[in-house]
């Protein structure tokens, strides 16, 4: 892996160096020819009503779960600052900046390649993985108001990757692309102990394949592998005495992911109605020690063990979302995960035999292109025994440089 | 080892060099490009004139259509915006990059109608550099025409004196038809009409037509009950010839106009594939010429 990489880098260089001297041309004529990069600054808030419940989790997951925003009532949910600009005639450069209460998270921050050619593209900084669908989209284009449990299981919300990324585009009619990424590999469900090392805490690889049918239809399928090494990762669990107890896994993480998505238009012209269909499945593998902190102290089981632990858990969702007519939109997602089967060796935790699923309904209202408000609705059923029924208004506008969305 | 891999890579790269590989943004610059290239270029056209060309996505098959092409030719003027970057930077295809021969913008060529006095989303999505719709008015086209056989004679060298050759003789073709057109709408000169979005201002202009009202609106707006509304009301104090849209535009709000104020509602192809008649860029025109004057009268 680490050799492919390489050479694929070495030979994407070398066409780079030769790309360098054919540079010329004439300026396109666009408004932001100043030097200053392009802005745009996202506002998203929201208003929801659901259950007050304490620690929110998916009940037989651990979760690396990086929620903004508050719970209940109204909140600034993920207002974000993007910039992006070409660096100079090689390169590319964009950095999102999430804003919150005295804090300023760097979500993206990354250049990419813009002249090697032969199909070549590497991308190097803080981005966003291409593994499956929805990871490489912002929550500001999502179209419901949260994201879904199977994302939530897998990554928390999405996957950061710190690292480097290349890309490889078949030169064929039919779109064929090929991705490697090795990154630090600090987030979910790689550990920040996981990431302090030489070589890379994370490595994925992913292929995609689309088209179109006719004019009123286009498709993208894709089949992903991710594989991180965490060490000492927090979790938390109950034991078998009923206590919470502090966990920390090291070992290997290996995720299939498979993602496909549909969009329909009728002649290909999406202004007055169109329809989105999007699925993916995920499955997971983990293997290595599980480490129990001491907890007898409050009544806990765990007596500060270490054993082997092992889980295979898996899960998918469904979402369809309809344009009924110019602004409006309809959209229903299910969600569905299974915790599996999880083996704790000789550590007093019980594996909790569950699949978490919910029902979402969303209805959209989009004045213009750059303003959006939401109504959704959603029967959350990701932790046993508690029915949320939740109720979520949400507002999404952008300012600024009109960017392009991915499809 | 690392010599072969990048054979291997690289012959899986070769694209087919028989031809210049030109991907067009919009069906009247690839119909431009194949009265300029002839035989000696293959064309794929990323859109329809039934499409709205401000809400195109960067699909997948563009992206893969990008990728082995030797000339870009987009509009420009931001028309593009939401789509054709993204296509640019996801193909891997350094020819084709904004600053590089390879890309080539029509707006850049030609002076621009309706340039904002303000910039301000509070007047809809209007275009910062000006009205991206240039194909409309003849005297564009033929500038387009001639900026862009020199650019594919500059990017297909030992093709050159073909693209020049086949140039000047659209040039030549266009010429006479633009007269011919220019005499046969001289009834339409200072014609009152309604159009749908501001993507026909260009013709209007040419043939000294009146645009007095936009069923949009703002830019990019759809047009509402209440907008309708204050438009029957001005249609009746000065009436209109016509109520006029292009091939994409739904037709509902334009024809419920047109039944209110009693005036004829008139579809136009806008670009080339938005009607039968519609061929080619000629057709184009000629088409949307008898289409109006049905109504002048």
């Amino acid at each position: 892996m680490h050799r492919i990489l390489f050479y694929a880098m070495a030979c994407a260089l070398s066409a780079h160096a030769a790309a360098q001297d054919s540079l010329e041309g004439r300026a396109p004529a666009s408004a932001a020819s100043a030097f200053n990069p392009d802005i745009s600054l996202i506002l998203q808030g929201r208003y929801v009503d659901q259950k007050d419940i304490e620690e929110r989790h998916i009940t037989g997951f651990v979760g690396g779960d990086h929620e903004h925003g508050g719970g209940r009532g109204f909140s600034l949910d993920h207002s974000e600052l993007v910039f992006s600009g070409n660096i100079d005639p090689y390169f590319r450069g964009y950095a999102t900046l999430a804003l919150a209460d005295e804090e300023v998270e760097v979500e993206e921050a990354w250049f990419q390649t813009l002249g090697l050619g032969r199909g070549f593209g590497i991308k190097g900084g803080r981005f966003l993985s291409g593994v499956g669908y929805i990871n490489e989209q912002h929550p500001h284009v999502w179209d419901f108001a949260d994201q879904n449990l199977m994302y939530r299981a897998l990554f928390g919300e999405h996957l950061l990757q710190d690292g480097v990324q290349v890309r490889w585009l078949a030169p064929t009619e039919t779109f064929l692309e090929f991705g490697v990424e090795a990154a630090r590999g600090q987030f979910f469900p790689g550990s920040e102990a996981g990431g302090d090392r030489n070589g890379a805490g994370t490595w994925a690889a992913f292929a995609k394949v689309g088209g179109d049918i006719g004019s009123s239809h286009s498709w993208r399928a894709g089949i992903n592998h991710l594989s991180a090494r965490p060490r000492e990762r927090e979790g938390h669990f109950e034991d078998v005495n009923g206590i919470e107890a502090l966990t920390g896994f090291s070992g290997d993480s290996k995720a299939w992911i498979a993602d496909f998505v549909w969009k329909w238009a009728p002649e290909g012209n999406p202004a007055q109605r169109n329809f989105k269909l999007q699925a993916e499945y995920f499955q997971r593998e983990e293997e290595g020690e599980l480490f129990c902190e001491d907890n007898t102290a409050d009544g806990g089981a765990c007596a500060g063990l270490a054993d082997a632990y092992g889980s295979k858990q898996s899960g998918w969702y469904a979402q369809g979302v309809f344009q009924f007519m110019p602004r409006w939109r309809a959209g229903y997602r299910y969600d569905r995960l299974d915790s599996g089967t999880a083996s704790f060796g000789a550590i007093p935790i019980a594996h909790e035999d569950y699949e978490p699923y919910r029902h979402s309904v969303m209805l959209d209202y989009a004045p213009s292109e750059f303003s959006r408000f939401r109504l959704q609705l959603a029967r959350d059923r990701s932790m046993r025994s508690v029915t949320d029924n939740q109720v979520t208004l949400q507002y999404v506008h952008s300012l600024g440089a009109h960017g392009a969305h991915r499809f | 080892m690392r010599a072969l891999f990048c054979v291997l890579l690289g012959a899986a790269a070769v694209p087919a060099w028989a031809a210049l590989n030109v991907f067009a943004c919009t069906p009247e610059w690839g119909a431009l490009a194949k009265e300029l290239g002839g035989d000696k270029v293959t064309v794929y056209i990323a859109t329809t004139a039934l499409q709205d060309p401000h809400r195109i996505e960067a699909r997948p098959s563009l992206i893969a259509r990008a990728r082995n092409a030797d000339l870009m030719v987009c509009t420009g003027a931001e028309l593009e915006v939401g789509w054709a970057p993204l296509v640019q930077r996801q193909s891997g295809n350094p020819r084709i990059q904004a600053g590089r021969p390879g890309y080539f913008e029509a707006a850049a060529v030609v002076p621009l109608l309706d340039k904002p006095a303000r910039l301000d989303r509070s007047m809809g999505d209007v275009h910062p550099a000006g009205n991206p719709h240039v194909h409309l008015d003849p005297r564009n086209v033929a500038k387009i025409a001639a900026a862009l056989g020199e650019r594919m004679s500059a990017l297909d060298a030992a093709e050159a004196q073909g693209y020049r050759a086949r140039t000047t003789a659209f040039l030549q073709r266009w010429q006479d038809a633009t007269r011919r057109w220019e005499t046969q709408a001289a009834p339409l000169k200072g014609m009152p009409v309604v159009a749908y979005h501001r993507n026909l201002s260009y013709l209007f202009h040419w043939l000294d037509m009146r645009e007095t009202a936009a069923l949009e609106p703002k830019p990019g707006l759809p047009p509402g009950t209440a907008h309708l509304a204050e438009l029957l009301q001005q249609l009746r104090r000065e009436p209109a010839k016509a109520v006029v849209r292009a091939a994409y535009n739904e037709p509902r709000a334009a024809e419920w106009l047109a039944e209110r104020a009693g005036v004829p509602s008139v579809m136009l192809p806008y670009t080339v594939g938005g009607t039968d008649r519609a061929k080619d860029l000629f057709g184009l025109y000629e088409d949307t010429i008898a289409r109006l004057l049905q109504v002048a009268k």
